[in-house]
């Protein structure tokens, strides 16, 4: 792996359009994606009310990755869903969320508000690939590689038909898939060699923004090195790769930066460098996950995450902070300078 | 003793995933098993549990040989056995409320009436509140849902645990707590556990010593290094 660049601030742009060496467009200042006031409350029965993202901002640029970690429950997949417009229908959706494609005289496209036919046409695929969470469950179990390939070639390039033969396995090389497996079903494939077919469908459309929701969840160490890898690769390609996870191992080994998501929002945003080494996460909530880890203390935070239907007035992390005092529990922190906290 | 020996098995149709694989677990002893994906690390822990018949070989909990698997499995040997499974949504009854859940193995074993003293001490035991007991499955997440499955396997104070990659869905936070609660339970009662994972530091810091199963080659017995570790791995 090439050492990795370090992004600082969240609008500036990466470095991968200068260290491709090809003569693309010069540098593109505007974030890939950029959420703004982004908030997703579920309407429940007896007029309750769930609010799983709360009031997230976030710039994502071009050759960035950025890793979005917390407890499980914590909102984390319900934002990658949101960008995807696959929310349920009791969802409703505030903020924006702007996704430009690099190099592209088009104006960024708030995905919010698209309506479903944008979604289908322009955004699936085409701005946004999913790397999904289960590949062997997101494959057609019934159709080999090679078929369901073909049909997303087709699908978003209208290749013809006497052309789609190659097509689909050039789709194949760019995520390292053999061509001798291509005629494979699913259950025929390890475990890698799905996540491979996955992530090739989902570069496809040369969507300038990866989501990989929980990508190596269930894999064993080997293999979440080997798909980390592979999307620190597209990365490195010039995409903005966002991943949702809770493994922080993982997160450690492939980000740019790390963003800390507790109760719906995100209370820490830091370089992963100095997130995992020194100076460490600022955040107590941050600092008690990452102590948790069986290599470190293995020590757990105290308690729960709060209902996200009753979330305390202040500070969500209050009752489970040690640092707690009267400000937390009564004034909810903004964010600034990285991290949302009263005493950070 | 929980003792496996010279097990072979596997699933119709298909070549064995284990073969001749031999495993003994001490008394409150903690093994870790690991493994690459697909080496036979699950199959080995649903025979430990009783829950899938070997093709050959014995399994011998605290001196009695198992005849039976599953349903044909004696009482007396399964409720010695508490298991936890990778995905809680797929291991819990979506009918059920997160109480019903934990209280199912007493109920099952006609012993009901000890429901209203035990409930309470069990969901403690793993962090749960009161409030998360009235839920559903589908209303509680992933983490909050293994605390309520690992309550389950322990509401029969069994002998052994079997933890079959119990954490891997869970963030570092949820792990930690859970694997506190195993480790309580045995320091209290003295239960051996045997803990399947890939996760080769979570077992390095819970357990006594892992073993390590390979697929294709013969693995070998690692961290402790005691006279006992004389099991082989070949699939």
């Amino acid at each position: 792996m090439s050492p990795r660049p370090v992004t600082g601030q969240p609008t500036t742009p990466g470095p991968a359009a200068d260290t491709r060496g090809d003569p693309s467009p010069p540098t593109d200042p505007r974030p890939v994606l950029s959420l703004r006031h982004l908030t997703v409350t579920f309407r429940m029965r007896g007029g309750r009310a769930v609010r799983a993202v709360n009031d997230i901002d976030l710039d994502l640029a071009a050759g960035e990755c950025l890793a979005l970690v917390g407890e499980s429950g914590c909102g984390k997949s319900v934002l990658a869903s949101a960008l995807l417009g696959l929310l349920p229908g009791n969802a409703v959706v505030s903020g924006t969320a702007l996704v430009h494609s690099p190099g592209t005289p088009t104006a960024p496209l708030d995905v919010l508000s698209a309506p479903e036919k944008t979604l289908a046409t322009r955004v699936r695929g085409r701005l946004i690939g999913l790397v999904p969470q289960s590949p062997a469950a997101h494959l057609t179990p019934v159709r080999t590689v090679r078929s369901q390939l073909a049909e997303t070639v087709r699908e978003l390039h209208g290749t013809p038909r006497a052309e789609l033969r190659a097509a689909t396995e050039r789709a194949a090389a760019r995520a390292a898939f053999p061509p001798d497996h291509l005629d494979h079903y699913p259950h025929q494939l390890s475990g890698g060699l799905a996540q491979r077919a996955a992530t090739a469908a989902a570069l496809v459309g040369d969507a300038p923004l990866l989501l990989a929701d929980e990508p190596t969840t269930g894999l064993d160490r080997d293999l979440v090195e080997h798909t980390v890898d592979e999307l620190r690769r597209h990365a490195d390609a010039g995409r903005a790769v966002l991943i949702v996870t809770h493994d922080l191992v993982a997160a450690e080994r492939v980000a740019d930066r790390v963003a800390v998501m507790y109760a719906g929002r995100i209370v820490e945003i830091a370089p992963a460098p100095s997130f995992f080494g020194e100076p460490g996460p600022r955040h107590p909530y941050a600092h008690g996950l990452l102590q948790a880890l069986p290599s470190r203390t293995f020590v757990p935070v105290p308690g729960m995450p709060p209902e996200l239907s009753r979330l305390p007035t202040g500070c969500a992390f209050a009752p489970r902070c040690g640092r707690a005092t009267a400000q937390c529990t009564t004034t909810l922190p903004a964010f600034t300078d990285g991290t949302a906290c009263h005493h950070a | 003793m929980l003792e496996l020996a010279h097990l072979t098995a596997g699933y119709p149709g298909r070549p064995p995933v284990l073969r001749d694989a031999c495993l003994t677990i001490a008394p409150g002893e903690a093994v870790g098993l690991q493994g690459p994906s697909g080496c036979g690390k699950s199959t080995l822990a649903r025979v430990a549990a009783l829950l899938h018949r070997p093709d050959h070989g014995t399994v011998t909990v605290d001196g009695h040989r198992v005849h039976g698997w599953r349903h044909r499995a004696p009482r007396s040997l399964r409720t010695r056995i508490g298991v936890v499974f990778q995905q809680p949504r797929q291991s819990a009854d979506p009918r059920l409320t997160l109480a019903d859940v934990i209280a199912e193995p007493l109920r099952a074993n006609g012993r009901r009436a000890e429901v209203p003293d035990r409930l309470p001490e069990l969901s403690r035991s793993v962090g749960l509140t009161d409030e998360l007991l009235t839920r559903r499955p589908h209303e509680v997440s992933d983490g909050q849902l293994q605390r309520a499955c690992l309550a389950r396997a322990l509401a029969l104070e069994p002998r052994w645990l079997v933890c079959d990659e119990m954490t891997s869905m869970l963030d570092a936070s949820t792990t930690a707590a859970l694997v506190g609660a195993v480790e309580s339970y045995r320091t209290r009662t003295g239960a051996g556990l045997l803990a399947v994972s890939h996760d080769d530091e979570l077992l390095t810091r819970w357990c006594d010593r892992t073993v390590t199963l390979a697929a294709g080659a013969a693995g070998s017995a690692g961290a402790a290094g005691s006279a006992k570790d004389l099991d082989t791995w070949t699939s």
